[in-house]
């Protein structure tokens, strides 16, 4: 059981009753989480938002929230976490822009990589195309074709 | 610039407040009466006497800006109440971390194919191993991490004041509302 009033009644200057809203979220140990989230929101509007949600777990996450959106209004008073969400996406753009020519880059060394044994095939094949017609007279009833396909095997 | 013209038409947040909307109203250049919804929202997360305090502590030129971003999150609150615009960041975060890690794959396997690429490229030296005699050169992935502009080949988010308590969790929740199961 916390003793004492909690940072935001000794903020405001008031009791601290026993169902006090702010109580578990904003202890008397950070007086300065309290004063934060007040300057931007102001106390009244965070007691609404506390109250109408359901469950201490996620009035937790809100008063977790809130006092990181006072934070970043505090320091960036133009722009609070909307300049942060910003900067997000052009580094989030900025580092797809590096993937895709990473992957171009890779797509060129994989061709480079399987060239070599294509030409290999290449010149095979050509040495065939250039069989001699006087080897096939030779060979006799075979044409060149035959003898082709023959070489292959 | 939106503007209302005062003198005939309160602005949103006067007709909101309900109040004479006066010449030289600070929020009648921002919130313009075709746009209720904007004040009301920014109303009910920053209050009227906040919204007019920071504003005025700003240069007109800069406020336009600020009661954009303040509407901005005035409605991401709105539709999220618990993580507000916070959920978002976390979000863009782990995309941020994830296209990293992709980044890095590739880079490694970039390196892979470059460095299978080397020893056909060099000539044949004369000692017993082609790999023993090369001579030291820098690593590829110092090349690399200089391209990406950072040495140590990791991007932070700039800007960024505070660490996320939700970024603490390994989870790979990609959801965008930043749900309670991101704690």
């Amino acid at each position: 059981m916390i003793s004492g009033r909690c940072a935001a009644c000794k903020y405001l200057r008031r009791r601290c009753p026993s169902d006090c809203i702010f109580s578990s979220y904003f202890p008397s140990s950070n007086p300065q989480r309290f004063a934060c989230v007040h300057r931007i929101h102001g106390a009244c509007n965070v007691a609404k938002m506390l109250q109408q949600l359901p469950a201490a777990h996620l009035r937790a996450e809100a008063a977790n929230s809130l006092y990181y959106e006072a934070q970043c209004r505090t320091q960036d008073p133009v722009y609070g976490c909307v300049g942060i969400i910003s900067s997000l996406h052009q580094q989030i753009h900025s580092v797809e822009s590096q993937l895709a020519k990473t992957k171009a880059e890779i797509a060129v060394l994989e061709s480079l990589a399987l060239e070599p044994a294509q030409i290999q095939e290449n010149g095979v094949e050509a040495s065939f195309y250039n069989f001699s017609p006087e080897q096939d007279k030779a060979a006799g009833h075979f044409n060149h074709s035959t003898n082709i396909s023959y070489h292959f095997m | 610039m939106a503007s209302s013209s005062s003198y005939n038409s309160p602005c949103a947040a006067c007709k909101f407040l309900r109040r004479k909307c006066m010449p030289g109203c600070i929020f009648a250049p921002y919130f313009p009466p075709e746009e209720p919804q904007k004040f009301a929202n920014v109303h009910k997360i920053f209050g009227a006497s906040n919204v007019t305090k920071l504003l005025n502590e700003l240069p007109p030129h800069q406020r336009e800006d600020a009661v954009n971003s303040l509407a901005y999150e005035a409605e991401a609150r709105v539709r999220d109440p618990v993580y507000g615009c916070v959920g978002a960041i976390s979000f863009l975060q782990r995309q941020v971390q994830r296209l990293q890690k992709e980044l890095d794959a590739a880079n490694s396997d970039l390196i892979h194919y470059a460095c299978s690429e080397i020893p056909t490229a060099l000539p044949a030296p004369p000692g017993p191993s082609s790999i023993q005699s090369m001579a030291p050169r820098q690593r590829p992935i110092d090349h690399y991490n200089r391209r990406m502009g950072n040495e140590e080949g990791y991007y932070e988010a700039p800007g960024v004041p505070y660490n996320l308590p939700w970024n603490d969790n390994p989870s790979g929740d990609n959801n965008a509302g930043g749900g309670a199961s991101n704690m």
